[in-house]
């Protein structure tokens, strides 16, 4: 199965990528946007898609300062292993 | 006495590190891939970019090898000191509490600091001069300490907080000023400054050695008791 991982700063972290963002599309005529965060997307084939909690909780984020989503897409894009 | 310092690929301060350990005991290298610690007294993790850095600071290197038989070495009581990477690389094998984020100003910092000895007579501290701030290098773009707040408040309670950016020194926005913290039992100690690079007339300031005098002196004292 094809997932993503769609990572982000948890709720109430400073998150001064987001505010670069924030600022800078009003100068670009974007008006009327807030609460701008900027994470990371990990994309991902799995066999067991059981055990992406575990791989979120011990590599692929730090709990203490990220949240993640887990979004399953479709079958994986790659097929089987021979 | 003899240190054991990490050096991991894309480690970048191990030399440095060995050559201020040197100056108060025997310092040897301890590569990534050896599950082996030399009977070691104390081990720095140094500097750098271990593993490349690629996911999120430290995240790999905290499953070297090396690293199993460092948590070992810790939860046995031995003395553990990170500095910069070593302290990101700590933090993320739950050796020290809370995480470095990236600066504020989303900057490569490099510059000398002051900071302040927050708790002395430490294993890490006790050789500080009594009530003089230290002027230590600091080089990093992610150097932002934070914990969540019931977190810091419990820290400071138990005097784990033992080094803070000096006011107006804060150079990466870490709560409270925090520079260096340890965990609860006190041997393990994070910093993002480098006083491996502050041992030396040479290069401005000799502040940092006493840092590793303070190792030096705990494990003296261990040894005769």
């Amino acid at each position: 199965m094809r997932a993503r991982v769609l990572v982000k700063p948890k709720a109430g972290i400073l998150d001064p990528q987001g505010q670069a963002v924030e600022r800078a599309l009003p100068a670009l005529g974007f008006s009327g946007v807030r609460n701008v965060h900027v994470g990371r997307l990990v994309e991902l084939d799995v066999d067991d898609p059981e055990r992406l909690p575990e791989m979120c909780e011990r590599l692929l984020t730090n709990p203490l300062i990220e949240d993640y989503e887990i979004v399953e897409v479709a079958a994986a894009a790659t097929g089987s292993v021979a | 006495m003899k240190f054991g310092i990490v050096r991991f690929p894309g480690s970048c301060d191990e030399v440095d590190a060995q050559l201020a350990c040197a100056r108060v005991g025997e310092a040897v290298i301890l590569w990534h891939g050896d599950r082996d610690l030399q009977g070691v007294d104390a081990v720095v993790v140094p500097g750098g970019f271990s593993y490349g850095d690629y996911l999120r600071v430290g995240a790999i290197a905290r499953f070297a090898p090396v690293m199993g038989e460092v948590a070992e070495f810790a939860r046995a009581g031995g003395l553990v000191l990170g500095i910069c990477n070593g302290f990101q690389v700590l933090c993320e094998a739950g050796l020290l509490p809370g995480a470095l984020l990236p600066n504020t100003s989303l900057r490569f910092i490099f510059r000398q600091v002051e900071l302040e000895v927050a708790e002395s007579g430490t294993p890490f501290t006790r050789a500080c001069p009594p009530g003089r701030r230290l002027s230590i290098p600091t080089k990093h773009t992610t150097g932002r300490f934070y914990a969540p707040e019931p977190e810091l408040r419990r820290l400071e309670a138990t005097g784990q907080v033992l080094l803070r950016y000096a006011p107006g020194h804060n150079p990466n926005g870490s709560l409270r000023d925090i520079a260096g913290v340890s965990n609860e039992g006190g041997n393990v100690f994070g910093l993002m400054p480098h006083p491996e690079h502050a041992v030396d007339p040479l290069t401005g300031s000799t502040d940092g050695l006493s840092i590793f005098e303070s190792i030096r002196d705990t494990v003296a004292d261990r040894v005769a008791a």
